[in-house]
């Protein structure tokens, strides 16, 4: 029998006796990077294969999100930063190891080229839009010249903003729930599913709606498939990891998981979805609006989950 | 260079005097500290083994903070000491967060704060203020590539551990068990 039996001189605060250091901006902001980041790799592919005038609110209206989605992403991390004044040190380095850097510079990208995606179709929200000046039109003339490689770089970034939120948590070995390459694919396909969301909610086109249903139901699937994965690395890996599994089998985060992200959030929507292909009529916005709840509450358990977390000894 | 420290559990009686001369030496600010003690007791009555241990950051050799640090503020001082950069820290806590030994503290300032080995005091010769305190003399610290430094010669002599090896980042600070 092995007892910690005192510790004197330990007395951190926000550290002991777990982890406190991340509240709700983190999960927050990386609910809202991978809910754009699944909106702009949408809209960016279906324009890449040509399908623009098949899927219209996919690539031109639900992009619109994608800024707002992004900015108040940004605000939330500076609000999480301590030494604010700071802020702008992530941008004269460059360090390749530190998955936080990465995302610095990603949004860095991804952020001007949003923006820049919905000036290209801002006549499709307001018909009347008038930029005024004539130089304004000539950028919008050559941005519109190069609209395919401005997609190619909106996927790509777009996937990378995706799989760095959750390869954010997965670099800390120190905290063994989030230390598993799966939560990266995990995050990207809980961003896109969101993101297939929103256009569920937006679209009034039928086919594009049944589309985007069709998209949602089989991300779900791809989200399950990597839970229970998630769950069989950890049961299977060290001691650590497992302790960090049972904190969602049985442990205190079990019911907030199972019944809000996997039940509320992924086989509710999945059901309803495929009652909606199935010819019952079934008001696209619930099942939009469960997944988008479900993809918040999956980085707040995590991120809150992973705190508590830790190596023995 | 590769300084190193190691903690003798046999002579250390958990006084905490390490833990009050590093705050008054480093001015941690009140609510934290940089080091701190652990007592852990093993078996059962009356075959009871107790184990004190001083501990503090460990200097490791693949520090997980300096490498997931965004801007380059946590990096590696001369020796391999690890510090911190306080006008480059910009407070994320991804260190805290990739610490498994849970060493750093976010000061009131902002920026994130930790053991430096007393790295003002060893660059003119002095020992690390915890050592230099210690009543039982058990804490040694040196330079683990000189073979005649304190910390060389007496981990040669006793065996060691080093906490959770299997984090995988080399720490440096020892303890002689």
């Amino acid at each position: 029998m092995e007892e910690e039996l005192l510790v004197s001189g330990r007395m951190n605060q926000l550290i002991d006796p777990q982890l406190n250091i991340w509240h709700w901006q983190i999960p927050l902001y990386l609910f809202l990077g991978g809910m754009a980041a699944g909106i702009l790799c949408i809209a960016a592919l279906y324009f890449i294969r040509g399908r623009e005038n098949d899927y219209r609110t996919a690539v031109r209206i639900t992009p619109f999100l994608a800024p707002f989605l992004l900015v108040i992403g940004l605000i939330t991390l500076f609000i999480d930063l301590r030494h604010k004044l700071f802020f702008w040190q992530l941008y004269t380095n460059i360090r390749l190891q530190s998955p936080m850097s990465w995302g610095a510079w990603t949004l860095m990208v991804i952020t001007p080229v949003s923006f820049i995606w919905c000036a290209l179709h801002i006549k499709d929200i307001f018909p009347n839009w008038d930029w005024k000046f004539k130089w304004i039109y000539d950028i919008e003339s050559f941005f519109n010249k190069y609209k395919k490689v401005l997609a190619w770089i909106m996927l790509i970034y777009g996937i990378i903003l995706g799989i760095y939120t959750g390869i954010l948590l997965s670099a800390f070995n120190a905290r063994p729930l989030w230390n598993t390459s799966i939560l990266g694919p995990l995050f990207l396909s809980s961003g896109l599913s969101a993101g297939a969301a929103a256009t569920l909610i937006l679209s009034k086109n039928k086919s594009e709606r049944r589309q985007f249903a069709r998209i949602d139901l089989v991300l779900i699937g791809i989200e399950l498939f990597f839970i229970i994965h998630m769950f069989m690395g950890f049961l299977a890996s060290t001691q650590v990891q497992i302790e960090a599994a049972k904190l969602f089998l049985g442990g205190p985060y079990t019911m907030s998981f199972w019944i809000f992200v996997v039940i509320l959030g992924m086989l509710i929507p999945a059901l309803l979805e495929f009652m909606e292909l199935s010819k019952f009529h079934i008001p696209a916005i619930v099942p939009a609006v469960l997944v988008i709840f479900g993809s918040l509450m999956l980085r707040f358990i995590i991120v809150y989950a992973g705190q508590v977390s830790r190596w023995l000894y | 260079m590769r300084y190193a420290m190691a903690v003798d559990t046999k002579k250390c009686v958990g006084c905490s005097d390490c833990v009050v001369a590093c705050q008054t030496e480093n001015n941690v600010p009140h609510g934290f500290c940089r080091e701190w003690v652990v007592e852990t007791m093993n078996g059962t009555y009356p075959q009871l083994e107790i184990e004190i241990r001083s501990e503090r950051c460990n200097h490791c050799i693949n520090a997980p903070c300096v490498r997931c640090c965004p801007t380059g503020a946590s990096h590696f001082a001369e020796g391999g000491i690890v510090l911190v950069e306080h006008n480059k820290c910009i407070g994320c806590g991804a260190c805290m967060a990739s610490c498994p030994y849970d060493a750093r503290y976010p000061h009131p300032d902002g920026y994130v704060d930790k053991c430096t080995f007393c790295f003002h005091r060893i660059k003119i010769g002095l020992a690390p203020a915890c050592a230099a305190v210690c009543p039982t003399k058990c804490i040694y610290f040196g330079d683990l590539d000189d073979p005649n430094s304190d910390v060389s010669v007496v981990l040669k002599k006793r065996k060691s551990k080093t906490l959770i090896p299997e984090a995988g980042t080399k720490p440096q600070l020892y303890f002689l068990i």
